[in-house]
């Protein structure tokens, strides 16, 4: 008798890109706060993500956790020079938006128009997808993002000469890469084990 | 364990000590360890639990294979064959491999606006022959990683079903799905490093 699938509660599923707040609901039984070993807890890295069912799901894999999280938040939060934490967020929200993971885009989103105060553009990203017209740095970012999320990979030398004439250096440059191939980690597990769900009203 | 010995992304970029992007590299240490960590945790982990070597050099040759075949495919190819998997395993990957190749991403939204930005795209089967070969329970699993490489915005909960009734508990898909998602991640870091390495620019101040 194998195991089955979760039924996630009544919810709404959103239907376009958005950068409100959304809720994810797994497909899989995350493990139970209170069975958690203390392997299972530091695995989370910030002990608040308890609360959260898709780390909960992903800490049946501790070390693999872990790990993942530690390289998340060198590639996005190390504020040693490189490119901007705005633009770092802009090249996960534009891998997002192309793979079609709406939760991993409105996160990202929502941060790259934090930080950049740049919500009209980012909100056109949104709305017209990775082919809109951000102004050329943005377009060069979005571009090369889109070009290594492609499979088989697009991205060539024209991508990285592109990012160089908008005033990248290569550490920059390097953090584009690494934030768009972040993505195309992320947005695999959000998208394959539960949806996104709009908040319920109240 | 195969390849777990040095840095498996700075292997396959050829990064060698003292060069540009060995120095670009170490201006984000921590996401250079744990890349590397990750890979220990999913390739060579303590226990291996319920999700076998083989089982996981075979998804990881297959995903490595279906990014076109170059360096990094070969080299997952020989990590499976030094992975103790029978001959006729590898071979089924690579018959897989040239069977399923395509390119993403594609797939549906939900009804709604975006449902103008379907993209058609074929949804894989192994073939019978590779399904003796591999049986049952990895067949599942390269359908599934073929929807997560190329199609990830079709994934639904019958595709999980699937993998539990091959065989697959909830912790081994969790395992699963970490190796497909985590190996989209190496294979472009390296591609976009090669890329970048090839054309020497500026140095970097430190």
């Amino acid at each position: 008798m194998s195991e089955s699938v979760l039924k996630p509660p009544p919810h709404t599923a959103p239907t376009a890109f958005t950068r409100a707040q959304l809720d994810w609901v797994p497909w899989l039984e995350p493990l139970a706060a209170e069975a958690m070993t203390p392997r299972h807890m530091a695995s989370l890295v910030d002990a608040a993500r308890v609360k959260s069912p898709y780390f909960r799901l992903l800490a049946r894999d501790p070390d693999a956790l872990e790990a993942r999280t530690r390289t998340d938040k060198d590639i996005f939060y190390n504020p040693d020079a490189g490119l901007p934490r705005a633009e770092r967020e802009l090249a996960a929200a534009a891998t997002s938006r192309f793979n079609g993971c709406l939760y991993c885009a409105s996160v990202h989103a929502r941060h790259a128009a934090t930080y950049s105060k740049r919500e009209d553009d980012v909100q056109r990203l949104l709305d017209a997808g990775v082919g809109a017209d951000l102004g050329e740095r943005w377009n060069a970012i979005v571009a090369a993002s889109v070009a290594l999320t492609a499979t088989p990979s697009a991205f060539g030398p024209e991508h990285i000469e592109r990012l160089r004439r908008a005033d990248l250096d290569d550490l920059a440059i390097s953090d584009v890469i690494h934030a768009a191939a972040f993505f195309n980690w992320a947005n695999r597990l959000m998208l394959s084990l539960g949806e996104p769900a709009a908040p319920s009203a109240t | 364990m195969p390849g777990t010995d040095g840095d498996v992304i700075d292997a396959l970029v050829g990064i060698t000590p003292g060069s540009p992007l060995d120095a670009i590299r170490a201006r984000r240490p921590e996401a250079r360890a744990h890349a590397q960590a990750t890979y220990r945790a999913l390739f060579a982990p303590e226990t291996f639990d319920n999700v076998t070597a083989q089982e996981r050099f075979a998804v990881g040759a297959f995903v490595a294979g279906l990014h076109g075949s170059d360096a990094i495919a070969d080299a997952y190819a020989r990590r499976l064959a030094e992975s103790g998997a029978a001959a006729a395993v590898s071979e089924a990957i690579g018959v897989a491999v040239k069977e399923a190749t395509t390119h993403g991403p594609y797939g549906s939204y939900p009804a709604g606006p975006l449902s103008r930005e379907n993209t058609a795209g074929p949804v894989y089967r192994v073939s019978a022959a590779a399904r003796r070969a591999l049986g049952p329970r990895l067949a599942a699993a390269l359908e599934h990683t073929h929807m997560l490489i190329f199609h990830p915005r079709d994934a639904a909960p019958g595709s999980l079903q699937a993998l539990l009734d091959a065989g697959w508990a909830t912790t081994d898909i969790v395992t699963l799905s970490q190796i497909v998602a985590f190996l989209s991640f190496q294979i472009r870091v390296v591609i976009g490093l090669r890329t970048l390495a090839g054309r020497p620019g500026r140095e970097v101040p430190t």
